[in-house]
Order: C-alpha cells, then structure tokens, then sequence
C-alpha cells in the first residue's frame, strides 16, 4: 500500500519524472508488469465480472504474485454494467496507472464504448470475455486478442449438434436486440434442419409463459435459447414446470447452463445439453489444477468466466517470459502473444489471423457431482473441431 | 387447438395480473392513503422473498417459509414505515422519490451483505410438474397455485376493505385525510398498519413468484415499474382499480406477446412482422395505459372523487 506522499516529496517525484521522460525510451526491463482490469462487478450481472477477476487473480497468486517472472500489479475497477463508466476507468487506467496490458470487460457493448481509449493509445487490450463478430472481421486490430471464444461460436456448435442428434425442427427464442439476433444467426449458420419459429422476447425479461405456449402449440423436436443471466434461468425453470421437457429438447449455450445458473435454477437443470469450449471436468493437467486450486481459494466451482480470467493472465505471463520482461517492445510483445505459448485449462489453442481463438468446441451435459450437487460434463469428442469464425476473411491482418 | 392456446393464453394473463395486484396493492394504498410515493415497494418483494428462500432452505417446507416470510415481511415494513419513512410524509413528491431511491439501494446491498446476490428457490417438489386441464391443455401446477392464493387474497383483501372498521378508516383516509384525521382517527397507527399490509402483499408475491422467476438482487425494480402502471390504470388509492388495472395489464400484455403477433403475421410482410412484433409487444402496457389517461386521466376507479 503507498503511503500518502509529503508535497516535498510529489515534487521531488515529479522532477525525477520528468528527467526520465527526457531521457528518451528507459533501456532497462521493466521492473513489474501493470494490468488494469475492468469488469462488471456489481449488479445482477456481477457474477460474471467477479469469476474473471477471481480466476485472473487465481493464477497471479499461483505464480508467488509474479506474471512471466515480473512482479504482477493488478487495478481492479468495476464498470457497474455501464459503458461510460468503463471508458473513464480505461482512460485513468491507462493514462495515470499507465498499465501495461488492459483486460476483464464482460459485455460486448461496454467493451466496444471503452476500446478507443486503448487503441489511442497504443495500449493491449486482452478480452477474457467479449469477442464480437465485428472485431473478428473488418474492425479487427492488432493490438485487440480474444482469449475466450467468438461471440457466435457456442451457438454454432449447438446447431452442430442439433444436426447430429437428427433433430429435425427447432424453435429459437432470443432477447430483441443486436447479440440475440446474431447468436440467433450463428445457429443456423449450422443448423440443417427446419426453423418452425423464431421468438424475439424482451431484453430483461421475466416471464416466459406466453412464449412456452407458442412453443407447445408449435410442436418443435427441439428449442434453443439465447437467454444470457437471469432471463436464461427463469426460461429453464419455466420451461421444465410446464412439462415441455418431456416431448422437446431443450439446447443451450454453455454460458446458460454454467455454475452461475445451475445454483438458482437447482435440479430442473439435470441432464440439460449445453455447448462450449470449457468445462470444468477436462483432464488437462492445466485444467485440474485451476480447478482444484479455484475451489479451494473460493470455495466454489469455477465458471467458464473464470475460466477465460485465468487464461488471460497466462497469456500475459507468456508474453512477458518471451520478451524476457521487455514490455517496452510492443512489436516483440504482440508476436509473443499471438504465439499464445501456454498451457491453456481449454486444452489445444491457437490465434487465428484476427487473434482471435481456433479451438474445439464441446457438448457438455449437467449432472450429478456426486456430493448433492449439479455439475458440467464434457463429450469425450469436440463437436467443432478446430473451429475459427465466419468473419477471419474480412479482416485485413494477416498474421506474423 | 386455437381454442386451447387462447384458454391458456388467457390463463397466464390471469395469473401474471393477480400477481401483480398483490404488488400494486399496496404500493396504491400507500400512495392513495398516505400521498407518499415508495419506489422501494419493490425492494420489499425482493426482501419477501429472499426471507423465503432462505426460511424454505432452513425449515424444509415451503409452507412454512412462505408464512414465515410474510410475517417477517409484515413486521420489517411497519418498523421500516415508523422508523424512517413517517418522517418522510410532511416533505414533497421530490424527497420521498429521493430518499426512496437511496432505500432501494441500500436495500439491494443490504440483502446481498446478509444473502448473497440470489438464492435458490424451488416450487414444491409435488407442484413441479404441470397438470391436465383439458385433453391437450397441460398447465403447470405451481401456476394454479398462484392463481387460487391471488384470487383468495384478493377476495380477502375486498373484505378487509369494504367490511372491516380498518378498512372504512382506510377508505376514509384515501379520499379525505384532513377529513378523516378531524373525525378522530389515530393517523400515524393506521399508516404503519397500511404499510405494513403492504408490504406483506410484496412478500406473498416475491415468494410465490421466486420459484417462477428468480430470487436475486435487484428483483424488485423491474416489477416496480408495471406495479405503477397498475395503479395509474385503475386510480390511485382504490383496491378496485388496482385489481382491474392489474387483471388488464396482464391480459395486454399477453395478447401483445402472442395474439398480436399472429395478428400482425396475418397481414404484414414476414420480415416487417418480425420487426415490428416484439417491438409493439414490449410497449403494449404503455400505450394501453396512454389511451387510458386520454380518456380518463384520473384511472379507471380514482378514489378521490
């Protein structure tokens, strides 16, 4: 913790400031590597931001308070699900704590508010959640890697399956806004069979018995959600009160049928099918010792969130053993990171040109954790096997 | 089997406005008897039923939490009513908004300080299944449930209000307070009763609906905002208008999420009807209660004549 520094002693730091500064690019490594993360921590939403913070915050300490071999200091702030908030917190992050890496925002359209601050100024930006069609594409940036998963993918992979599984129609239910319709379009970017209905719901919506009857007098083999938080949780439990569970499918996005809405929704979530590229029982060894270690810090089991916060510190880590701690070398730095040398909880993983991941995909079902409770467990085979996005070709990068 | 969607269309209309009746209850008598405007009403539904969820985890029956929760609830609003919000009567519409506000605030991290930011909340485990009304019509039991408990409690609630000393004095003091107060009645204890009412009608709907929806921080807010449109429908301060208003919120509601759709499908271009649809169904409730006040800008039953 700093002292509150004397008048005297501000100005004589402000001296030696501007001494350095004059002194052109400091040719020493640096003596620790600065990260602000920004994230949703407060809030019906705030279970999200809290796992990337605490599996981030996981593997520093696993690493004896050192990322790459520097010591690590982390700025956490909460951008209270607001994007303005999140700009100014990227702003003094960046301008007064002058980090080194910036990361953490769960929300596409928070993220995309505050980016700006960090391309101006030539700051990385490490998403551990986020990841929009948009910046896998056109707006691609070489200073921008999403080390969690493209925005579509979990609904590609669930129209993937649906395939496999020979269902032969589908109902979709998403909130009335830009992701819902995108997600909504991932899905049948695979799905083969027939759409019988497409329900665009309110965002933040509660209630779900009016569309449970559409779904019942429509007759669909299968129904997929893109209900992100707490409309997700109500949707399932509605869904198995009304007794559709017994003739209908119900296919979800892994972020639906994760830790944080298996705890609210209880048993109507056993032997639900969900799609995603991490589940907490990988035999990795990477994996099980994040997990092992995330439960006995926490006292929980970890999220796919907390999953993605973790890997993001290991990027870091990565990049900063590779360039031996010469972070002033952004060009060196970005090389080391789209590398991506680490054991990531995932398993295989690799950047594709637009920095964003190629990697499996899994089919994961809920189940027993034989103490009680309910827990994610994976398919032995990837449903998408070393799936990149639909948008890498619009995106100018190149590569190396 | 038009004939059975419409049946149970009309059901899930019934059941979601009884519900909100029960919020939008108490939130007009306390804004009709005491002229204080409470946006932290929903705060006590949140509170009802997160003292649900945690008296069903620690007793075992859902029963028992559920009563339990109420009586908390009752007793949490009349010391919230004598203990801050009376002193909050004298000032203005702006304050009571303000210093509410903050309530709710204080309320939402209070609760996820003592609870957590939700809690689990299941149905009991014989309701969990849906039940045969009609060949092809299955309804989910914990559904009826709530039906039958909202049509008592509002067939009680008309009792209380229309045949009960408590209830003239509560009549009396909606339509002409300095009236009422003139004639002897004690003010101050019949608004912490009022309140208190109030609030447990908030912890009977937070806890029927936890199951339904989701026990979480925050829950309250979201329902606050129909509750008041509730009121503003029927008339401020009348137990009538808030039941009607509630029953054709519910009923608007669900016809703009499904009939209309149909509706708008049958004659417009597929892409225009996808557009406009789930667009008309989320601002249904407020163009219904715009045409209400143009028509009658007092609500439906206003309790001030």
């Amino acid at each position: 913790m700093p002292t509150r520094p004397s008048l005297s002693a501000v100005a004589a730091a402000l001296v030696a400031a501007s001494a350095l500064s004059l002194a052109a690019a400091p040719a020493a490594a640096h003596d620790k590597v600065k990260i602000g993360l920004v994230s949703t921590l407060s809030g019906p939403s705030s279970a999200l931001g809290i796992d990337i913070r605490d599996g981030f915050l996981l593997a520093v300490k696993l690493n004896g308070g050192k990322l790459g071999g520097l010591p690590a200091e982390v700025i956490v702030s909460d951008d209270q699900f607001k994007p303005d908030v999140a700009k100014q917190l990227f702003e003094k992050n960046i301008k007064r704590d002058k980090v080194d890496f910036m990361t953490g925002v769960v929300f596409s359209n928070i993220m995309l508010a505050a980016l700006p601050e960090a391309y101006d100024s030539k700051t990385i930006y490490i998403s551990a959640n986020a990841a929009p069609s948009s910046i896998a594409g056109k707006d691609c940036n070489p200073l921008f890697f999403a080390v969690s998963w493209p925005n579509d993918a979990y609904h590609e992979a669930a129209g993937q399956f649906a395939n496999q599984k020979e269902l032969k129609s589908v109902y979709l239910v998403a909130p009335n806004y830009q992701a819902g319709k995108d997600s909504l379009a991932g899905f049948k970017r695979t799905y083969k069979g027939q759409v019988v209905g497409e329900n665009y719901t309110k965002l933040g919506q509660l209630d779900y018995a009016a569309e449970l009857a559409e779904i019942r007098a429509a007759k669909p083999q299968a129904v997929y959600i893109f209900l992100p938080g707490g409309m997700g949780i109500n949707f399932i439990k509605q869904y198995v009160a009304a007794g559709l569970g017994k003739d209908t499918t119900l296919l979800l996005p892994g972020f639906s049928a994760d830790q944080d809405v298996i705890n609210p929704v209880g048993p109507a979530m056993a032997g639900l099918f969900n799609t995603a590229h991490w589940s907490p029982d990988f035999t990795n060894a990477a994996n099980q010792k994040f997990v092992a270690e995330f439960e006995k810090e926490y006292k929980r089991v970890p999220t796919l969130y907390a999953s993605q916060g973790y890997d993001a510190a290991q990027l870091i880590a990565a990049a900063v053993r590779d360039t031996k701690g010469k972070l002033e070398d952004q060009a060196a730095v970005l090389k080391a990171l789209r590398a991506a040398k680490f054991d990531s909880v995932r398993g295989p993983f690799k950047f594709n040109t637009n920095q964003y991941p190629i990697q499996n995909y899994y089919v994961r079902t809920v189940g027993s954790d034989g103490k009680g409770g309910l827990i994610n467990k994976s398919f032995n085979e990837p449903i998408l096997k070393n799936h990149g996005d639909a948008y890498v070709q619009s995106c100018p990068m190149k590569g190396g | 089997m038009a004939g059975v969607l419409v049946l149970e269309q009309a059901l899930n209309g019934l059941q979601f406005g009884l519900m909100l009746f029960l919020l939008a209850a108490g939130l007009t008598l306390v804004f009709g008897v005491m002229d204080m405007i409470n946006l932290a009403h929903g705060s006590l539904y949140m509170v009802g039923a997160f003292l649900a969820a945690w008296l069903v985890g620690l007793t075992g029956s859902f029963t028992l939490g559920v009563i339990g929760a109420v009586a908390l609830t009752f007793a949490f609003g009349m010391a919230l009513e004598a203990g801050l919000l009376r002193t909050l009567y004298a000032r203005d519409h702006l304050s009571q908004v303000l210093a509410t506000f903050a309530l709710i605030l204080i309320l939402n991290d209070g609760t996820k300080m003592v609870f957590g930011n939700d809690l689990p909340l299941s149905a009991p485990a014989a309701l969990a299944g849906p039940v045969e009304l009609l060949p092809g019509l299955q309804y989910p039991a914990y559904r009826l449930l709530i039906l039958v408990v909202g049509l008592a409690l509002a067939v009680l609630l008309w009792l209380l209000v229309q045949k009960t000393r408590l209830g003239a004095l509560v009549r009396a003091g909606a339509s002409n307070r300095t009236m009422a107060t003139a004639m002897g009645t004690d003010i101050p204890r019949l608004f912490t009763v009022v309140f208190g009412i109030g609030a447990a009608l908030c912890a009977v709907a937070g806890a029927l609906l936890g199951p339904l929806l989701a026990v979480q921080v925050g829950m309250g807010e979201n329902i606050l905002i129909l509750a008041f449109v509730v009121i503003v429908i029927g008339g401020i301060g009348s137990i009538r208008g808030a039941l009607v208003g509630a029953i054709l919120v519910g009923a608007v509601d669900t016809l703009g999420r499904t009939l209309l759709q149909h509706v708008l499908r049958e004659f417009l271009p597929p892409q225009w009807a996808s557009a406009a649809g789930p667009a008309f169904a989320s601002i249904a409730v407020y163009v219904f209660m715009a045409i209400v006040l143009a028509v009658r800008p007092q609500g439906l039953f206003p309790a001030r004549g």
